[in-house]
C-alpha cells in the first residue's frame, strides 16, 4: 500500500516533469488524435503522422482532409476534431470566433500558387493570361474555398478575367480534373503539383501576382487527447516537422 | 385492420427508430431562417440552382422515359440469353455509390475516356456541361423507372393485348393503345421516382459534370457549397428539397404509405 502510494507520487512527478517540457525528448504518448486539415496538406500531414507514430507507437493519427471552409464549418458544428490546420486565416478565425481553439493558432507553413497543366504542357500555357484563352478549359476551386479565393486574387492582380468551367470543392479536386485530362489548366498550390508526381506539370506564377498563403494550426478545444494533439502541433513547428513539410514543397512561414 | 399489443422492447426500439429519422428533419427545421426565407431563396445563387435543377431533373426524366420504357418492355416480354445479367447491369447505378458512377462516367465519356475522343470528334463535350449533369442524373435515376415499369408490365392483364392482336392490331398499335394506357400508373410512378432521384443527385454530378453556377450547380451542389458561407441559404434550399420529397410521398401514398 505504502509502496503503491510512493510509486503513484513518483509517477505524478514524472508526468509533471514531462508536461513541463513542451519540447525536447518526450515520453511516448498513446491514444487517438483526429486531425482536420486543408486538402493541400494531405500528403505532408500523413507523413508527419507516420514519423510521429514511430516515436509514439501507441499513438494513432487519423485525418479528415477537405476544404478548410468545410472543415471549419464541421468543427463549429461540433465535429470531434483534435487539431485543425487551415489554408487561410479566415477559416481559422471562424473556429477562433466560436472559442473552439485551445491556445493561440500558430502559423507553421506557407505556400505558393502554381498553374497545373497536362504533362509536357501541350496547350503551351505560359502564365495566368493564357487561362483566359477560349481553347483552354480552366478549373478553379470554388470561391468559398481558400485555393479558389487565392486563385481569383492572383487572376485579378494580373488583370486577367478567366472563366472556369467548374468550381471544385477543394484544391485536390482541381488537381484531379487536370490530371484526369478533363481540364487543361487549374490554379493549385506548388505543393499539389509536387504531390502529383508527373501526372501534371506546373507553370510558375511570377511573384508580382502571387498571394500570401499561410497555414495556421491549432489544437481544438475539448479535444479528448489534448496532450497528443499538442504533440502533433509541436512536431510540425519543430525542425523535424519543418523538414517533412519542406520535403513536400511547403516553405517556412 | 387488426391491431395487437406490441412487446415492450419493440415499442422502445420502434420509438428510437422514429426519432432517429425524424430528429435530423426537426434539426433542419429548427435552424430555418423563416424571417428571411423569401429573401434567401431569392438570392441569385439559390434562384439559379433552383432553375437549373428543374431543367436537369426534368430532362433526365424525359431521357429515362424515352430509353427506359422500351427497355422495361424488352425485359418483361423478350426472353433473350443473359437477360438477368443485363438487367442486373442496368440496375447497378441504383445501388452503386454515386461518386463511383461519376468516375465511371468520366472514364467512359470524359475527354480522355473510352468514348470521349469519338464524342469530341462529332463536337460533343459532356464534362462541365449541363448535358453532362443531365447524363449523370439519368445514369443514377433511370433504374428506378425501368424497374417500376417492368413490374407494371409483368402484373398487367395480357388478355387485353391478345384480344387487340386477334382483332388485327399491329404490335406498335397494341403497345400505344392497349399496353401503355394499362401501365400508365406504373409509368407515372416510375417517372416520379426517377425525377426525385435525379433532383437529389450529387455525387455523380460533381464528379462528372463539375460545379458551376448556372451550368452544372444543381440544388444539392448549391446546398453543399452554400453551407460554408451562407448556411441560411443552404438550409432554405434543403427545405425546398424536403418539401418536394414530402409532396412526392403524398402523391405516391398508395405505393409507400400502405404496405407494398
Amino acid at each position: 500500500m505504502r509502496l503503491a502510494l510512493a510509486l503513484g507520487v513518483a509517477a505524478a512527478f514524472v508526468v509533471c516533469a514531462c508536461s513541463g517540457s513542451s519540447t525536447g525528448v518526450d515520453r511516448p504518448l498513446a491514444g487517438d488524435v483526429t486531425v482536420f486539415a486543408g486538402s493541400s496538406l494531405t500528403d505532408a500531414f500523413k507523413k508527419a503522422g507516420d514519423e510521429l507514430g514511430k516515436a509514439n507507437p501507441d499513438a494513432r493519427f487519423t485525418f479528415n482532409f477537405g476544404s478548410s471552409s468545410t472543415l471549419a464549418t464541421q468543427i463549429t458544428n461540433g465535429a470531434p476534431a483534435d487539431v485543425f490546420a487551415s489554408a487561410d486565416d479566415a477559416n481559422m478565425q471562424k473556429v477562433l470566433d466560436a472559442k473552439l481553439t485551445d491556445g493561440i493558432p500558430q502559423t507553421f507553413a506557407s505556400n505558393r500558387l502554381q498553374i497545373a497543366v497536362a504533362p509536357g504542357n501541350p496547350k503551351k500555357i505560359a502564365g495566368l493570361a493564357d487561362l483566359a484563352r477560349p481553347d483552354v478549359v480552366l478549373v478553379l476551386a470554388a470561391p468559398t474555398v481558400p485555393a479558389g479565393r487565392y486563385a481569383l486574387e492572383a487572376l485579378s492582380r494580373s488583370g486577367v478575367t478567366a472563366k472556369p468551367v467548374s468550381q471544385e470543392v477543394d484544391v485536390r479536386a482541381v488537381l484531379n480534373k487536370v490530371s484526369l485530362g478533363e481540364a487543361d489548366a487549374g490554379v493549385v498550390y506548388v505543393t499539389d503539383v509536387k504531390a502529383s508526381g508527373n501526372r501534371v506539370t506546373g507553370v510558375d506564377i511570377p511573384d508580382r501576382y502571387q498571394v500570401v498563403v499561410l497555414y495556421p494550426i491549432a489544437v481544438v478545444k475539448n479535444s479528448k487527447n489534448t496532450t497528443l494533439a499538442h504533440r502533433y502541433v509541436d512536431y510540425l513547428t519543430s525542425p523535424a516537422g519543418q523538414q517533412v513539410l519542406a520535403e513536400f514543397g511547403f516553405s517556412k512561414p | 385492420m387488426s391491431s395487437e399489443r406490441p412487446p415492450v422492447p419493440f415499442v422502445v426500439l420502434a420509438a428510437i427508430g422514429v426519432a432517429f429519422v425524424v430528429m435530423p428533419l426537426v434539426g433542419l427545421l429548427s435552424r430555418a431562417p423563416w424571417q428571411t426565407a423569401v429573401g434567401d431563396l431569392g438570392t441569385p445563387e439559390a434562384a439559379t440552382a433552383l432553375r437549373l435543377s428543374i431543367v436537369v431533373s426534368l430532362a433526365a426524366t424525359a431521357l429515362a422515359l424515352g430509353l427506359g420504357v422500351p427497355l422495361a418492355w424488352v425485359y418483361a416480354r423478350v426472353a433473350f440469353p443473359g437477360r438477368d445479367i443485363v438487367r442486373a447491369l442496368t440496375t447497378l447505378p441504383m445501388i452503386l455509390p454515386p461518386v463511383v458512377g461519376g468516375v465511371a462516367l468520366l472514364f467512359a465519356f470524359g475527354r480522355r475516356g473510352l468514348f470521349g475522343p469519338a464524342l469530341d470528334a462529332i463536337g460533343i463535350r459532356l464534362p462541365f456541361t449541363t448535358a453532362g449533369a443531365i447524363l449523370a442524373a439519368t445514369f443514377v435515376a433511370m433504374p428506378f423507372l425501368v424497374l417500376t415499369v417492368e413490374a407494371g408490365l409483368r402484373s398487367m392483364d395480357r388478355r387485353y393485348e391478345d384480344a387487340a392482336r386477334t382483332l388485327g392490331a399491329g404490335r406498335w398499335l397494341v403497345f400505344r393503345r392497349v399496353t401503355l394506357p394499362l401501365i400508365a400508373p406504373s409509368v407515372f410512378a416510375g417517372a416520379v421516382l426517377c425525377w426525385a432521384r435525379a433532383l437529389g443527385e450529387f455525387g455523380a454530378t460533381i464528379t462528372f459534370a463539375g460545379n458551376l453556377p448556372g451550368t452544372t450547380q444543381t440544388l444539392p451542389l448549391a446546398v453543399y457549397i452554400a453551407l460554408e458561407t451562407r448556411p441560411e441559404v443552404a438550409i432554405m434550399l434543403s427545405l425546398v428539397l424536403l418539401a418536394v420529397a414530402l409532396a412526392i410521398l403524398v402523391v405516391m401514398r398508395d405505393r409507400f404509405l400502405r404496405a407494398l
